[in-house]
């Protein structure tokens, strides 16, 4: 096709990823998109009609040169294209698959004016699992040592991005990481059938294969507090502890059995496999009928984990209308396709349980919207006498998560916010306290793994310039 | 990796551990906890920090084969390795000179107990301990207990040894007798912390517990160890595990602490069975 042919160019249809229907899906945690083949990977790379001022790459918070690694793609370099990918951006694999994508790079793409937008997060994860799948990642060459090192704290994609980035430009880097596995959300929360976890553990390799030092099974303000990292010859360090300690709402009943946090029911599944149990010996209550109380990505994948554990019903119960819903597009309507329920404007007030204190019923108030909060979002508000039960022997409270307490506990010149987050200088993630650089959830509280990963970027860069110079 | 260095029978079903693990063994307190995870496959199971030798870098613990992890760490032995072993976990106890301290150690319970009489009698407290079990083969710990109090009692359920009665009778005796007591541990099954509460809380007496909920990651995550204390959740594995027993409500803890009875004995009985994520109950 002649490149400047842009009106052939938009007349190709967005491609239709392949995906797992949803009746076989849901009886395995298997990943539901299976990834563009090579073809239709170059016939969608060809929709670019490669902007001279592309908006794409403003739309990403890493900026990645979206026109070239796409021309890179439609012209069938798909190692090249991962290579480009990757100067900007150390997960594609990942980010590829779990970005909002149509918030972000794609919501400006001018395609998607009259159109569909370029698929550009599927685009980025077909190069990437295709230079996987191939085996030619390869490590680049790495400068001479400078000497220095650095500890990065929790190896979630904020302190991974850190590590990546700072063995590129020779420094020593430890990551302490308080679980037994490194990925952080990537492992414990968002599910296998939305991110396979080899992925992650493939890019953990990598960065292990540049030198990069893991220690699992270190809790930092328990094992050692963040001043003794620097008394043992670190000269920089940099929390990415992620969110903490989830939100529950303080409703009568909410300790009953079987009323889970969605970290709890995300991590036994997940990290721990208790859907493989009792070949793995982590349990987690199956439940008939599952109640999921929120509206965002978390409640989405503990909705559609909950399917997978066989229940006669799912359903998410969100205060606001659809509307609203802060979940993705996407993963609402492979929701709806896996069968999963939906009461809107409903608010849990009480949980009900049997005589063994196990959940039985979640009884539930309507909600009217009445006018803007803060956020803009018009207020919910409760309808008098509206109460009504939805019979549930499991309950997911996913409304997010608070601020890990460990290591300010033990390192009270590390500044924080109201809520206890940590706050850092915009521009360079420096903390309060000399060399302590922060970043990701810990920072912005419930963000995004692209949003994690350039604020990792960030300090990664001001620390190499803090260790070049010394001055704070 | 974390190497198993020495194994003691103390009781029927309760075996002693040495386990190699110098990083922590600098650092921790006594009130404190480690997570294990025995294997690939394993859980993560929270067990208290017996003891800690800085010099070979070793940390002790105690284990009652209750389930499958336990009974699989029972069957593992000195040259066995442990997987993960992260910690120390939880808030140090509380130490300071309480002028007389009652420490109450139920079962198992004297094992998170040793280690806190000892750091109360260094802090210069009068050490009175109280140590029982249901019968006198499952006593464990008595010399170690007897070496660091200044008086030792032992009550047996069945009266097979020491007082015949609970450990509770004791201390409301203590009570009777008018003693002052400056502060109260009690360690050991849940209904026994709850009846020690039960008899220092109407006279008023500062009585610590130390609370066993189940846990999965011991760093504050995810909230499956939330206890009501003083009507507010704690999050035991980050706000405890020690806790003013006035205000700990045992009923729910002890409620939750059922809550995988059916797997639990499943996992028991189906060590190998194995259906992935396939879908057996549609
Ligand atoms: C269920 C779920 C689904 C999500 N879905 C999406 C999605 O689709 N797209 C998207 O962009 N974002 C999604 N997010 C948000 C995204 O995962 C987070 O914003 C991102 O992971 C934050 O990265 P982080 O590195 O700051 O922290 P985390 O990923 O939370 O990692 C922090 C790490 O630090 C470790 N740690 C904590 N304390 C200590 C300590 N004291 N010592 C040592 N280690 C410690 C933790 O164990 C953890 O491994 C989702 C989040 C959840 C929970
Ligand atoms: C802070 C703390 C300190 C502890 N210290 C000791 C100790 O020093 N010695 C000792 O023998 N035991 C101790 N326990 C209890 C010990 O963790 C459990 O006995 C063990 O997890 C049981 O696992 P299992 O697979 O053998 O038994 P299971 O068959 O799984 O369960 C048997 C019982 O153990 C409880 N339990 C199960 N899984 C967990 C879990 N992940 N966390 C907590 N409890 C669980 C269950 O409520 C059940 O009552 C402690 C618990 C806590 C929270
Ligand atoms: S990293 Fe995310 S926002 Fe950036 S190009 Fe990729 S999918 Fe789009
Ligand atoms: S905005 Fe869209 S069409 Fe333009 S360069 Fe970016 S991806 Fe291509
Ligand atoms: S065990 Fe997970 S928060 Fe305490």
């Amino acid at each position: 096709m002649d490149p400047k042919d842009t009106k052939g160019r938009v007349k190709i249809p967005r491609q239709k990823m392949p995906e797992q229907p949803p009746q076989e899906r849901i009886r395995n945690f298997f990943e539901v998109p299976l990834g563009l083949s090579p073809a239709q990977a170059m016939e969608e790379a060809k929709r670019c009609i490669q902007c001279k001022n592309p908006l794409c790459v403003g739309g990403c918070p890493v900026n990645i040169e979206i026109p070239w690694f796409v021309r890179l793609i439609a012209e069938g370099k798909f190692i090249e294209a991962a290579r480009k990918i990757k100067e900007t951006n150390g997960l594609p694999a990942v980010c590829g698959r779990v970005c909002p994508q149509e918030e972000q790079c794609e919501r400006v793409c001018v395609v998607g004016k009259k159109g569909e937008p370029v698929s550009i997060g599927r685009l980025e994860r077909f190069a990437a699992d295709y230079e996987r799948e191939h085996g030619e990642v390869s490590v680049p060459e790495l400068p001479h040592s400078t000497g220095k090192k650095v500890a990065v704290v929790g190896a979630g994609p904020a302190g991974l991005t850190v590590a990546g980035d700072l063995v590129k430009k020779g420094h020593k880097v430890t990551v302490f990481e308080a679980l037994h596995t490194p990925g952080g959300v990537l492992v414990y929360g968002i599910p296998e059938f939305r991110l396979p976890k080899k992925i992650v553990q493939s890019e953990v390799d990598y960065l292990k294969r540049m030198g990069v030092e893991i220690v699992v099974n270190a809790v930092i303000g328990k094992l050692e507090t963040v001043d003794e990292l620097f008394s043992n010859g670190y000269q920089a360090v940099f929390v990415g502890t992620g969110a903490g300690l989830p939100n529950f709402m303080n409703a009568p009943g909410e300790n009953l059995i079987g009323v889970y946090s969605a970290n709890e029911y995300l991590t036994r599944v997940n990290l721990m496999k208790a859907f493989q149990f009792p070949e793995f010996d982590t349990p987690v209550i199956r439940g008939r009928r599952i109640a999921v109380v929120g509206g965002g990505n978390t409640a989405m994948d503990s909705a559609r984990t909950a399917l997978r554990l066989c229940p006669e019903e799912v359903t998410i119960v969100y205060r606001r209308s659809r509307e609203e819903l802060p979940a993705r597009g996407e993963e609402v309507h492979h929701g709806e396709e896996e069968g999963l329920k939906f009461q809107f404007l409903t608010h849990p007030k009480r949980f009900i349980g049997d005589a063994d204190g196990r959940l039985k019923a979640v009884e539930c108030a309507r909600m009217a919207l009445g006018d803007p909060d803060e956020s803009g979002r018009r207020r919910p508000v409760e309808e008098k006498g509206s109460e009504f039960c939805i019979e549930a022997d499991v309950a997911i409270i996913a409304i997010g998560n608070g601020a890990n307490p460990l290591i300010p506990q033990t390192t009270p010149d590390i500044k924080l916010n109201k809520w206890g987050n940590i706050t850092i200088d915009q521009d360079t993630g420096r903390t309060s306290k000399k060399g302590v650089f922060s970043g990701g959830d810990i920072v912005r509280g419930g963000a995004t793994v692209i949003l994690a990963m350039g604020d990792g970027r960030r300090a990664a860069n001001s620390i190499h310039e803090y260790l070049a110079t010394g001055v704070w | 990796m974390y190497e198993i260095i020495e194994k003691a029978e103390l009781a029927h079903t309760v075996y002693f551990f040495r386990v190699k693990a110098p990083m922590i063994a600098r650092k921790r307190k006594a009130g404190q906890f480690v997570v294990l995870r025995l294997n690939e496959a394993g859980e993560r199971i929270p067990l208290t920090i017996v003891d800690s030798n800085d010099k070979d870098g070793t940390i002790s613990i105690i284990v009652q084969e209750v389930g499958k992890s336990t009974a699989m760490l029972g069957d593992m032995g000195p040259g066995d390795s442990i997987l993960d072993v992260v910690g120390p976990l939880g808030r140090p106890t509380h130490v300071e000179n309480f002028g007389t301290v009652v420490c109450v150690g139920g079962g198992i319970g004297v094992a998170p107990v040793l280690p806190i009489a000892r750091a109360m009698k260094a802090a210069g407290n009068t050490v009175v301990s109280i140590m029982g079990a249901r019968t006198k083969p499952l006593l464990i710990l008595e010399k170690e207990m007897r070496e660091t109090s200044d008086e030792l009692h032992v009550t047996t359920d069945d009266g097979s040894y020491g007082h015949h009665g609970f450990v509770t009778q004791i201390l409301q005796k203590f009570i009777d007798e008018g003693r002052e007591l400056g502060c109260v541990v009690g360690i050991g099954p849940v209904p026994m912390m709850r009846a020690v509460a039960g008899v220092t809380k109407p006279h008023g007496i500062f009585t610590v517990v130390s609370l066993n909920p189940i846990m999965v990651d011991g760093t504050g995550m995810c909230g499956a160890c939330r206890v009501t204390v003083g009507g507010k959740n704690q999050f035991v594995c980050v706000d405890g595990p020690e806790f003013n027993a006035a205000e700990v409500d045992f009923n729910e803890l002890i409620m939750r602490n059922r809550s995988y009875l059916k797997e639990e004995k499943a996992a028991m009985e189906e060590f190998t069975y194995h259906e992935g994520a396939k879908c057996y109950e549609k």
